[in-house]
């Protein structure tokens, strides 16, 4: 059994890495996108492995979520939009090259020369809830003032970004009987 | 309890069977509504299929074929792995720990799927049509998800077979409707169908759809149906009880519910207009939202007391 796991885990490692030199290989937006993709969807089937079922399944879902937002959003901000065409995905060549290798070196380097501590105890039976507590007990108060902050930034930006808001639908003193749905203003299509 | 590999297959062949009768069914209401013979319409998607599998694939300059394969293939195959949660009676492909996160992954894996249909085939009306499913789905994701976390809240677990058993006295359906409405309009969603099916709208010349030929329409066209049909399946399994049922034994019960709740999803097609992503949008997140979070906070208090 371990000797197929162990393949599954090479084929997954093999499959990230390459999928994530594809990124800045190919020569297209929504090919670079989905093919990050692939590689964080590996690296979640690699989280399955590690019996961490939940949190491979949510970084599988959360990455391809969010790749398929990022998809757009690539495309939509190359001005004039040669995000259509075939086009290169690097910019600045050398200077990408020389801080990926040099992070990378450091990143390998480190974890291949770093002297292991060994085991203490046995792991934990539910892997997911004692992961959850080791980062969030005792940073319960640090989540607690943090989150209320950061739904606000979220709520202001979005009212900030907001072409048409409340007032604009139901007039300045919010009386209007019906809302001017978004079609009705502003509708171009 | 798991079944093996034969069993795999037979989930398989039974989401097929499933999703021909849904297509079956499609085809029985337009044409009575034309006017046709019922028996017309009930063979009327076998002979598409026939007529699509001998149709020459239509080729297009600079079409991405990689990504536009890679998304009609997709649909099909993620309804597949959705089956692999979804019990019929006592009998599951895998009981997963995390069965309710898995079918919420492989639906947002459908986000992607027909976002690629449209991009691949280099053409407008195509890529509209993706834009617009990606748009909705920003309407519908979070309805959905939260719609899920009903009862999973409920049972105190994130196991499908768990859900299921804490069924047992009451069927979800009764003190979570508002849940179970969205789940159905969720499954509806992502099935781009009917109300939902803007991005294969036919205002863009089929959207999604518009360059699709051959067997690659066929795929898509079956995945849809795939997807509607795993997805009653999981509402019987989330709501309606599973397999639980007087006289008959539990697989059928959950075939039988499976197919009513199929039926309802296909009719709504005949019975609500399509809805544009962008209104959709102020609904969802002003209207639906918030009622899901009312339904949840009810299900949360009645889990504490």
């Amino acid at each position: 059994m371990s000797v197929v796991l162990d393949g599954v885990f090479w084929l997954l490692a093999v499959v990230s890495v390459a999928s994530g030199i594809a990124v800045f290989r190919v020569d297209s937006m929504a090919r670079a996108t989905y093919a990050l993709a692939v590689s964080f969807v590996a690296v979640g089937a690699m989280l399955l492995l590690l019996n961490l079922e939940y949190i491979g399944v949510i970084t599988i879902l959360m990455m391809v979520m969010e790749m398929a937002i990022m998809g757009i959003f690539m495309i939509m901000f190359m001005g004039m939009n040669p995000a259509l065409m075939p086009m290169s995905m690097v910019h600045n060549k050398v200077g990408s090259l020389v801080l990926a290798v040099g992070v990378f070196v450091v990143l390998a380097g480190g974890a291949l020369l770093i002297d292991w501590p060994d085991r203490r105890g046995a792991p934990a039976g539910d892997l997911t809830r004692s992961l959850g507590e080791a980062i969030m007990g005792s940073k319960m108060l640090v989540m607690l003032t943090v989150s209320p902050l950061l739904f606000a930034t979220l709520v202001a930006a979005l009212v900030l970004a907001n072409p048409r808001g409340r007032y604009d639908r139901f007039g300045d003193d919010l009386r209007a009987g019906t809302p001017s749905g978004p079609a009705r203003e502003g509708d171009d299509s | 309890m798991q079944v093996g590999p034969l069993g795999a297959l037979t989930a398989a062949v039974l989401l097929g069977v499933v999703a021909v009768l849904a297509a079956a069914f499609d085809g029985t209401l337009g044409a009575r509504l034309q006017g046709r013979r019922a028996f017309s319409g009930v063979t009327a998607p076998l002979w598409e299929a026939a007529r699509l599998l001998r149709q020459r694939r239509r080729t297009i300059v600079a079409a991405d074929s990689l990504l536009w394969r890679i998304g009609v293939v997709g649909l099909l195959v993620v309804a597949l792995l959705k089956v692999v949660v979804v019990p019929l009676g006592w009998w599951t492909v895998a009981d997963l720990s995390i069965g309710m996160v898995w079918f919420n992954a492989m639906d947002v894996m459908v986000w992607a799927l027909v976002w690629l249909i449209g991009w691949g085939a280099n053409s407008a009306h195509a890529l509209i049509g993706g834009y617009r499913f990606l748009g909705q789905a920003l309407s519908y994701e979070l309805p959905l998800m939260f719609a899920l976390t009903g009862p999973a809240i409920a049972a105190g677990s994130l196991r499908v077979g768990d859900v299921v058993a804490a069924q047992q006295d009451l069927w979800f359906v009764v003190w979570m409707p508002v849940a179970f409405l969205v789940f159905c309009a969720g499954v509806v969603a992502f099935s781009v169908w009917g109300p939902f099916g803007a991005a294969a709208g036919e205002d863009i010349a089929g959207g999604v759809l518009a360059e699709l030929s051959g067997v690659d329409r066929l795929l898509v066209l079956a995945g849809r149906y795939a997807l509607l049909s795993a997805g009653a399946g999981f509402v019987v399994a989330l709501f309606l009880g599973g397999g639980s049922g007087p006289l008959a034994p539990a697989w059928v019960w959950t075939l039988v519910k499976t197919l009513a709740v199929l039926a309802a999803l296909i009719g709504v097609r005949r019975l609500l207009p399509v809805v544009r992503p962008d209104r959709l949008a102020e609904v969802a997140w002003i209207v639906v939202l918030p009622a899901v979070l009312l339904q949840l906070l009810l299900v949360g208090v009645m889990v504490v007391l």
